[in-house]
């Protein structure tokens, strides 16, 4: 079971809850902030990688040597300098450099490191690669055709995390199950069935991938980097490369966005070869181009959605199919497609359902986590079908769902107990800030979608210090990654403390100095991190006041700590300072005070029967929210425009609201660009056409709308202060609440995404 | 081939000597390590290279070095003053108007250029001004927001 404090003490909190501006603010704002690009060292060189233009290919022999030959090259590599391994977050299929095969256009054959980037390239075009071109497979309904060549042919070899239900180009089928949905499909007054299908996007983040490695003489590997997960590289490296966890050294520098893209493995393991062998630090750094063609976008999918419901518009049974797109290699995806499934039921009570969730191998690119993990895809599938449901039975969309909504106590898809459910206070706040129901001008329309996540996921530790001056740092394996965990995780320990901000300081995200944490992501930083750090503060407070009862001649429980100042509670004039408890436990007796805390979240065992082939185990935190839009068509061209937004999100305690508020209002705009244009584009060849920031358009300011964020505080019992997470859910609602405008707005339903101009006037058209 | 170029960087003369071919981006960050300017992606697309030449703002990825030659350049580092921040810095951290921070820089330049040429700019002109600038974290909200704080005021 999780180890909890109290959800909320009585009395108010003084830090938590307040809008603490961001501790990394003033240096980010001055351009101090150090990213990875930033980073120079003496003799560094720079790397580059040879990547593959066929999209499906033996790779017959590779040859470096003419490389190795130019002026200023150090070291050039392919899979054959390096150990016959592969690495993977649930399937180990993915190789440092491809080994036997390519499996996609931009697959990396060959890595070289020169004095400089012109000399690399020049280098890159000296490497002497033999292939022979196999047949490509580029959609999932011709991969799942037992007929198909396989992207991997012996999957059954690899090492995998989890029990995959795999067959032919299948990696994993993950699947749901409660009750008897055919019986119940049987009692609906009505049942539909519609069809979906979703696009590739990318993250975007506007500071690509890179690394900086460096390989000592005692076997010390240290890599500076942009990255969502210190620990968990440490562990792809060691997998990739065979150095053990303790000689990796991982620092995550300020990380310019991540949205998931920066989980896995980009840069950090090829560099880290190069370094190996050159004996000097070598700088990998991702061109925008490379970043749009080889780095893990978020998965294509199709998506068939099936309802039954009865008269009164109780939803009492659904089946999902969803196939998602997962490219030359799994990376998140088996998790992506379970996760996904699980949220298909959306935040309503369906007693009956069956999910069945497909990964599917392809020649593109590897796609992998981006903010919502499965769940923007099922969301637009369920949200849209709940909108076209309603309006076939002739419901209004924000009735029918209130009708549906889940409550506090119920379970989730796999049976987890969900003790805050804030859906229905974040559907009806939304609804009255949007005015839902008045009256619009022509072309103009307003939707609705609802969704749930997760925030509780996994493991993670965090220790606080208590300095000779009664100051305290934390440290935490989290990294920011603009998400604002450094501020929010101090607001959590000054709390426990009784310490004001200014007292606090984080260390984050080096491997050498901070505890364990799997990974910013899952939304899971303020509850799992901000409950490892809460705990840890709260073992570091024990300690001061089991000190400080020795000399006020009291026990500790009598104790407390107000604003720096421990003193006996109801006679404040006896009292200590802070100051003095960490002098004298540095200089006098006792010793230095070291509070530490892990924490993981586990408990809930899923019944075999009904989950099956899903590689997670249980999950907690479960965040809920609501997303209003209103929009205006240009009936002329089909374009869009958001003019106006609301969203209510259900965090539980808000740790920091300005924060929220930013979660929300980005991952809204993010949803928007998903929405309405972004899509990476492949020509039948399967090379990506739109690999530009022009060509590959994402929301600019003026594509932004005014968005009302609206905070819903349903406490959770086991988030530190009653908080959960909202990084990923700002995001999922947004695309089906714009095409449920749309379509009050022109009448037209799109189930395609993206709904950009071309595709919506040609509907518009037709009508 | 090197060529001399000669220009103001943050009120200081600089004196470079190099290939003139190469980007006003590339020497300040490589030759003058100042790093504060942000490459996002060398085409002219995101904006997070802006800095002000005379006052106006461009792609540094995008000027070529000898093209600066007796021009005034403002980059990030050039806003503080005796280690006090800017007041559009301060507003940035103030409002929330920072999250991973990487389009900041770029953003606080043309921030800048929009308060010069108009001390009281709309929302809309706000939008319209920061428009180059892509942000892939905020929303752009809590940034025009932050950036409609100092409108009318002293900057
Ligand atoms: S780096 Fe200059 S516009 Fe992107
Ligand atoms: S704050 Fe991250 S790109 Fe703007």
């Amino acid at each position: 079971m999780e180890i909890v404090l109290d959800a909320v003490e009585k009395g108010a909190l003084s830090v938590v809850g307040k809008r603490v501006p961001r501790v990394d603010g003033a240096e980010k704002a001055t351009g101090q902030a150090i990213y990875v690009d930033d980073i120079s060292l003496p003799k560094m060189l720079y790397g580059k990688v040879l990547r593959s233009p066929l999209a499906h290919a033996r790779i017959k022999n590779v040859d470096v040597s003419r490389a190795l030959c130019l002026p200023g090259v150090k070291v050039a590599i392919s899979a054959q300098d390096l150990p016959d391994t592969c690495y993977g977050p649930f399937i180990f299929d993915t190789p440092v450099l491809a080994r036997g095969k390519v499996l996609y256009v931009g697959d990396a054959v060959a890595a070289v490191a020169a004095v400089d980037e012109a000399t690399a390239l020049e280098a890159l075009a000296l490497i002497d690669v033999e292939y022979e071109e196999l047949p490509p497979v580029f959609d999932t309904d011709f991969a799942m055709d037992p007929e198909a060549p396989l992207v991997h042919e012996n999957q059954e070899a690899y090492i995998k995390t989890f029990q995959a239900v795999q067959k032919g180009n299948i990696c994993s089928h993950t699947t749901f199950i409660e009750g008897d949905v055919e019986a119940a499909f049987n009692q609906s007054d009505y049942v539909y069935e519609d069809s979906f299908t979703t696009q590739m996007v990318q993250q975007t983040p506007i500071e690509t991938n890179g690394t900086v490695a460096d390989y000592d003489i005692s076997g010390r590997l240290t890599i500076w980097t942009c990255t969502q997960a210190p620990h968990l590289m440490q562990i792809r490296i060691c997998d990739g490369l065979h150095i053990p966890i303790n000689k990796i050294r991982v620092v995550g520098l300020r990380t310019g966005g991540g949205f998931g893209g920066k989980v896995e493995p980009k840069t950090q393991i090829i560099a880290a070869a190069l370094a190996q062998r050159a004996g000097k630090p070598v700088k990998l750094v991702l061109t925008r181009k490379e970043e749009f063609t080889v780095t893990s976008p978020r998965h294509s999918s199709k998506i068939t959605v099936k309802t039954g419901v009865s008269k009164e518009g109780k939803i009492l049974a659904r089946t999902v199919k969803a196939v998602f797109d997962t490219g030359a290699y799994a990376d998140d995806g088996p998790g992506i497609t379970g996760f996904g499934g699980m949220m298909s039921l959306g935040p309503y009570k369906i007693p009956s359902y069956r999910i069945d969730g497909y990964c599917v191998y392809t020649n593109k690119m590897g796609a992998g986590a981006f903010r919502g993990f499965g769940n923007p895809q099922c969301a637009f599938a369920t949200e849209s079908h709940m909108d076209m449901v309603a309006e076939r039975i002739g419901i209004d969309p924000v009735e029918f769902r209130l009708k549906n909504v889940l409550q506090n106590g119920d379970l989730s898809v796999g049976g987890i107990p969900m003790p805050s459910v804030g859906v229905k206070e974040c559907l009806e706040k939304t609804a009255k800030a949007a005015g839902w129901g008045k009256f619009l001008g022509k072309n103009r329309g307003m939707g609705v979608a609802c969704l749930q996540h997760i925030s509780g996921v996994l493991s993670s530790s965090a220790i606080v210090r208590i300095h000779g001056d009664g100051t305290a740092t934390v440290f935490t394996g989290a990294i920011d990654i603009g998400q604002g965990s450094d501020t929010t995780l101090s607001q959590i320990a000054a709390e426990e403390l009784g310490l004001p901000m200014e007292a606090m300081s984080i260390v984050a995200a080096d491997t050498a100095s901070t505890p364990y944490n799997w990974a910013v992501t899952a939304s899971r930083i303020t509850r799992t991190n901000g409950n490892a750090v809460r705990l840890a503060a709260a073992d570091a407070k024990r300690q001061i006041l089991e000190l400080a009862a020795r000399f006020l001649e009291v026990s500790s429980e009598e104790l407390e700590i107000v604003e720096g100042q421990i003193t006996v509670k109801g006679s404040p004039e006896r009292a200590m300072k802070m100051h003095d408890i960490g002098g004298i436990s540095h200089w006098a007796t006792r010793g230095p005070i070291i509070g530490s805390a892990s924490v993981m979240v586990e408990g809930h065992k899923y019944d075999p029967e009904k989950v099956i082939g899903f590689p997670f185990g249980t999950m907690a935190g479960f965040v809920f929210g609501s997303h209003i839009v209103e929009v205006e068509v240009d009936e002329a061209t089909g374009r869009v425009q958001v003019v106006n937004a609301v969203a209510a999100h259900d965090v539980g305690k808000a740790v920091n609201p300005t924060g929220v508020e930013g979660q929300i209002q980005g991952g809204l705009v993010q949803g928007l660009g998903y929405a309405l244009f972004e899509e990476i584009i492949y020509d039948e060849k399967g090379k990506v056409i739109n690999d530009t920031m022009l060509d590959y358009k994402i929301p600019t300011a003026l594509d932004a709308p005014n968005i009302t964020p609206l905070i819903v505080e349903e406490t959770d019992p086991g988030g530190p202060f009653g908080a959960k997470g909202v990084g990923e859910p700002t995001l999922v609602g947004t695309a089906p609440a714009i095409a449920n405008a749309v379509k009050k707005a022109t009448g037209v339903r799109i189930m395609d995404l993206p709904l950009n101009m071309e595709k919506l006037w040609r509907e518009m058209k037709k009508r | 081939m090197k060529a001399t170029v000669c220009f103001s960087l943050n009120g200081e003369k600089q004196v470079v000597e190099v290939d003139p071919s190469r980007t006003l981006l590339d020497v300040i960050r490589t030759d003058l390590s100042l790093t504060g300017t942000k490459k996002g992606c060398g085409d002219g697309d995101c904006g997070g290279c802006t800095v002000l030449i005379d006052g106006v703002p461009y792609n540094s990825c995008l000027v070529l070095i000898a093209k600066v030659e007796g021009k005034e350049v403002t980059t990030i580092e050039g806003l503080e003053k005796n280690g006090q921040m800017h007041p559009i810095q301060e507003a940035f951290v103030n409002h929330g108007a920072i999250q991973c921070g990487f389009c900041t820089p770029g953003m606080i330049m043309s921030a800048k250029y929009i308060l010069d040429k108009n001390p009281k700019p709309t929302e809309n002109e706000i939008r319209q001004g920061i428009s180059g600038n892509l942000c892939r974290c905020t929303g752009y909200q809590k940034i025009v927001e932050a950036i409609g704080t100092l409108a009318g005021k002293e900057v």
